[in-house]
């Protein structure tokens, strides 16, 4: 009998900014000077208040179920602002930080989760895939898009981003395993928030990293602090770079929490313990930067109150702007549904074409 | 006695069950500590254990072939897809295998399961969890496909569904499931499956309905009945296999149908009644059978749901014009 090793593995874990706000080892060239972090940082402060805003207008009646991101932002904002504008996102329902950051609207967003499909219709991050709910279900499309970068010499890449229970799904698996098989250029996020609904991370998987299930697929797999967004946007930028050259795609794990409830119709008292929260509101990725750019006398919390201000001030404009937007027609449910409307369908149409704009 | 709603009623059939038969198991997400999405399990798990309601990982195919499993080694599994519109992994587990198994081995392997999901619109939902494509079940040979109208029926035959030896697709209309209280006696009751039920006796017109459109058809038949149209008012209830002689019994006394779904328009189940009509009623009806649906279009966002789902007025008018041909 022999008997050898014929796979080992490690999965490694990056982190630049501690919870404390206090920098580890050498920083990436572009995080050397503190004040070019300023711009990743208001990107956190306008996710974090549109969030807020957006529950304030569910609560209010005034839109419909919606998804926080709260706790997440510097997970999201780190692999936006990694992109460039002609790679591809293809989000779950709570990456609106990613999305604000590709040139989505804030309009459009609350236009969408206010119920109507025209918020999807985006007028600047125009490859980007809409908001998909069925969980897993977009990391398939983002194979398909890389493939076609691929076949067509682009260099582009595509990025899925799922949930730490989107990772048990086949699609999920599925996915990955493709994307080895043909070294796409694709780098697959999966934040893992420690929560899917009820369940946390424990019993979504037995595997001790969501990162290492990227080494069954073949793939490289790691894990970053999903709360330090210079270590996001750092192992993000590698990836997609690497991938952009035709070094295939990563698995990158961002370890982060969902601060809020799962979504605005659920009620987290009911599975978790509210001192997990307050330990985890010590790592908040926003106080951490915040805490870094003062004590690196770049920022000060005179500016940060000037920012909030300023970035409230965006955010209501363009909750107004939503609120002020124009019903569609009844009958505009039947405008999109092929490229032009088979003749079968047009007297159904026309029901509702004879009741003008209710 | 108890005034329940459809969704206490759910949980209290589980309840029974689960007391009344150890091998009753329940799985689905976030069906144990959080007692559902909608509370329908809520309890359940507190009082049955963490082996008998078990959270799964997230993962619809898994969910029902592993239910098959159980339920081929004589477990009762219940399993729950927490919105239809996330029901759709698990067609391949439930075409390819749960409604054949029985086929497949000639009687040595059955499945007798039951896959509860909530579908419909109407309660301003986010994208996917509105829709209603029961009738995509229904094609599927060897399966059963089951839609409660109200809290007694939901109990009734929920209790049926358990206790079938077959798989059995057991769909929650949502907007129902706060909508109205009912007394029921928790008694372990069935009701019968593959059945109709005649709601409402009328001799003018026959509608025929299912879920949450029992509610506006009702509604239509008392608004016409002060314009002196009497309608019978059949809820489906089993609509695979359908009971297609209570409806043709009745249409032979009214003349006259109007079948009314939520679901989009083009092959959905309205149009097998339609159809039965046809081949077995037609020369006793004295009017073309109308259909009240909903539009062949996707499911639209909350904002125009309204528009897309049918109304008590759509129902009137389609009457209406079908007591005009006489
Ligand atoms: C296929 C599918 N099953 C179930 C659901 C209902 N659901 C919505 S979010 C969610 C949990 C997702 O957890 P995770 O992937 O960790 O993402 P998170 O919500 O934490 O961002 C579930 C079960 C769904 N949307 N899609
Ligand atoms: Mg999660």
């Amino acid at each position: 009998m022999t008997k050898v090793a014929v796979a080992s593995f490690d999965i490694e874990f990056y982190q630049y900014l501690n919870p404390r706000g206090e920098i580890l080892g050498d920083l990436p060239e572009f995080a050397k000077r503190a004040a070019d972090l300023i711009p990743l940082y208001r990107d956190m402060i306008v996710t974090r208040i549109f969030d807020s805003k957006a529950v304030t207008l569910q609560r209010t009646g005034q839109m419909g179920t919606y998804a926080s991101s709260a706790g997440q932002e510097a997970s999201v904002v780190g692999l936006s602002r990694a992109m460039h504008k002609e790679d591809m996102l293809f989000p779950t329902y709570r990456e609106h930080g990613a999305y604000l950051a590709r040139g989505v609207t804030m309009t459009e967003l609350f236009v969408y989760w206010g119920g109507n499909e025209e918020g999807m219709n985006f007028a600047n991050a125009c490859g980007d895939f809409p908001v998909c709910i069925p969980i897993a279900t977009q990391v398939p499309h983002a194979v398909g898009a890389a493939y076609a970068f691929k076949l067509r010499g682009q260099p582009r890449v595509a990025v899925p981003v799922c949930g730490d229970g989107a990772t048990s799904k086949g699609d999920f698996y599925e996915g990955i395993n493709a994307a080895g098989v043909w070294n796409l250029p694709c780098v697959f996020a999966v934040i893992n928030n420690q929560w899917a609904i009820s369940q946390p991370r424990s019993r979504q998987s037995a595997c001790q990293t969501m990162a290492q299930k990227a080494i069954a697929a073949g793939i490289p797999g790691e894990q970053v602090d999903g709360n330090d967004v210079i270590a996001v946007y750092d192992r993000f930028v590698k990836a997609l770079n690497r991938a952009r050259s035709g070094g295939g795609p990563t698995l990158i794990e961002s370890i982060t929490y969902r601060m809020s409830d799962h979504t605005t119709a659920d009620d987290a008292g009911r599975y978790r313990n509210e001192q997990e929260l307050i330990q985890q509101k010590a790592l908040d990725p926003i106080d951490r930067l915040n805490t870094y750019l003062i004590e690196q006398s770049v920022w000060s919390e005179q500016q940060n109150q000037q920012l909030i201000e300023e970035v409230t001030a965006e955010v209501d404009a363009a909750a107004n702007d939503y609120l002020n937007t124009p019903r569609r027609a009844p009958h505009t449910i039947f405008d999109c549904l092929y490229e032009t409307l088979p003749k079968a369908y047009q007297s159904q149409a026309g029901r509702l074409t004879a009741l003008g704009d209710v | 006695m108890a005034e329940l709603t459809l969704l206490e009623a759910v949980n209290k059939a589980l309840a029974y069950e689960m007391a009344a038969d150890q091998d009753v198991i329940l799985l689905g997400e976030d069906i144990g500590v959080n007692g559902g999405v909608f509370r329908a399990t809520d309890g359940l798990q507190d009082r049955f254990g963490e082996d008998r309601v078990v959270d799964t990982p997230l993962a619809e195919s898994l969910i029902a072939g592993m239910t098959i499993g159980l339920a081929a080694q004589g477990l009762k599994p219940v399993a729950e897809i927490q919105f239809m519109g996330f029901i759709y992994p698990t067609i391949d587990q439930i075409l390819n295998h749960a409604a054949r198994l029985r086929t497949r081995t000639r009687g040595r392997i059955s499945c007798p399961m039951v896959l509860r999901a909530p579908f419909g619109g109407g309660i301003h939902a986010p994208e996917h969890h509105s829709e209603s494509t029961e009738a995509m079940f229904a094609h599927i040979p060897g399966l059963r496909v089951v839609i409660p109208s109200s809290p007694a029926r939901a109990y009734g035959l929920l209790l049926a569904a358990i206790r079938d030896p077959d798989p059995v697709i057991f769909l929650e209309p949502k907007r129902v499931y706060r909508m109205l209280k009912q007394d029921i006696d928790d008694s372990g009751e069935a009701l019968p499956l593959d059945v109709c039920f005649t709601v409402r006796q009328g001799t003018d017109i026959t509608l025929v309905s299912w879920g949450a459109m029992i509610h506006e058809t009702l509604q239509a038949a008392d608004q016409l009945e002060a314009e002196g149209i009497d309608c019978e008012v059949i809820d489906v209830a089993t609509i695979k296999p359908l009971d297609v002689e209570t409806i043709l019994e009745s249409v032979q006394r009214t003349g006259r149908c109007v079948i009314i779904h939520e679901a989009a328009r083009t092959a959905g189940f309205g149009a097998e009644i339609a159809a039965n009509l046809a081949e077995f009623g037609l020369m006793n009806l004295f009017a073309p059978v109308g259909r009240v649906t909903g539009f062949d279009t996707v499911m639209p966002l909350h904002l125009l749901e309204k528009f897309y789902m049918p109304s008590t007025e759509n129902i009137c008018a389609t009457v209406r014009q079908t007591m005009e041909y006489s």
